[in-house]
């Protein structure tokens, strides 16, 4: 049952991940990207970490699509108008990641040994990730606080509309 | 709350072939499209691979610290595309265009 849910996962998000890329408009593209985390959070709940296939949810599908879709919305591209690369640039772009996928096929192959163990299988539970990263990663918990902040106040002084913000002074 | 968990019956070698392939569609959008729009995405495609085998690995492992991890890559890929999308509007603001083309302007 367990590998069944996970080939049907496995191919939807792959599927709408090629999706992603060959589709014209970028709207759709967006949209399927959706369809792919989603894939991604039934992989997480395959994989017993509840807490972060919540989390991706809310934090994929909830915020950064939310932001794709209002960029894409506000500055009108939602029509196919982009300008397509020559030809010989695409086989070029296929091959050379289809070379990546091959070499790190070739490299990853037989490369497994990990050893399951039993019995602690919550460990993706809220209560066992929280006393992690409140004990052993408080620290860096702090510092992404401040790459946060950092990082909204650069959006701020980044899109401002400085002709326009002009005359105020 | 315990019968939430699933016992683990797929081989850890299929979320290893599932993350490269993952991350090989992202590669291949980087390279195919010339929207920057587009581009974002399949950053955030290939982010999302190397989080889903982080998570298995960490699952399989039975070691909490690979899913603290994948909670920090998400903090930073939210912060990387809020200022991404800021930058795309200000090049748009200025071009009028979103083609990444037009931005070998950069090169000297």
């Amino acid at each position: 049952m367990t590998l069944y849910l996970f080939y049907f996962l496995s191919f939807l998000a792959i599927f709408s991940a090629l999706l992603v890329v060959f589709s014209k408009n970028p709207v759709y593209s967006v949209l399927y990207l959706i369809i792919t985390f989603f894939a991604i959070a039934g992989h997480y709940i395959l994989l017993n970490a509840q807490f972060l296939a919540v989390v991706h949810v809310i934090v994929y599908a909830g915020a950064i699509m939310v932001l794709f879709l209002y960029v894409i919305m506000l500055l009108n591209l939602n029509q196919e108008s982009e300008p397509h690369k020559q030809t010989l640039i695409k086989i070029a772009a296929v091959a050379s990641s289809g070379l990546l996928l091959t070499v790190l096929v070739g490299s990853l192959r037989g490369a497994t040994q990990v050893v399951t163990k039993t019995g602690g299988a919550e460990i993706g539970l809220v209560k066992n990730l929280g006393q992690v990263l409140f004990n052993e990663f408080l620290f860096p918990f702090e510092i992404s606080s401040i790459l946060l902040l950092a990082a909204m106040v650069g959006v701020v002084m980044v899109g401002k509309d400085e002709e326009h913000a002009k005359p105020d002074n | 709350m315990l019968n939430l968990i699933i016992e683990m019956k797929t081989p850890i070698e299929y979320y290893i072939w599932l993350s490269t392939v993952l991350f090989s569609i992202g590669v291949l959008g980087v390279l195919f499209r010339r929207n920057a729009i587009i581009i974002f995405a399949c950053i955030e495609l290939m982010l999302n691979a190397v989080n889903l085998l982080m998570v298995a690995f960490s699952s399989y492992l039975n070691d909490a610290t690979g899913q603290v991890f994948v909670f920090f890559i998400m903090a930073v890929a939210a912060a990387e595309v809020a200022v991404g999308l800021a930058i795309l509007v200000m090049m748009y603001r200025n071009t009028k265009s979103v083609d990444i083309n037009i931005l070998n302007r950069l090169k000297g």
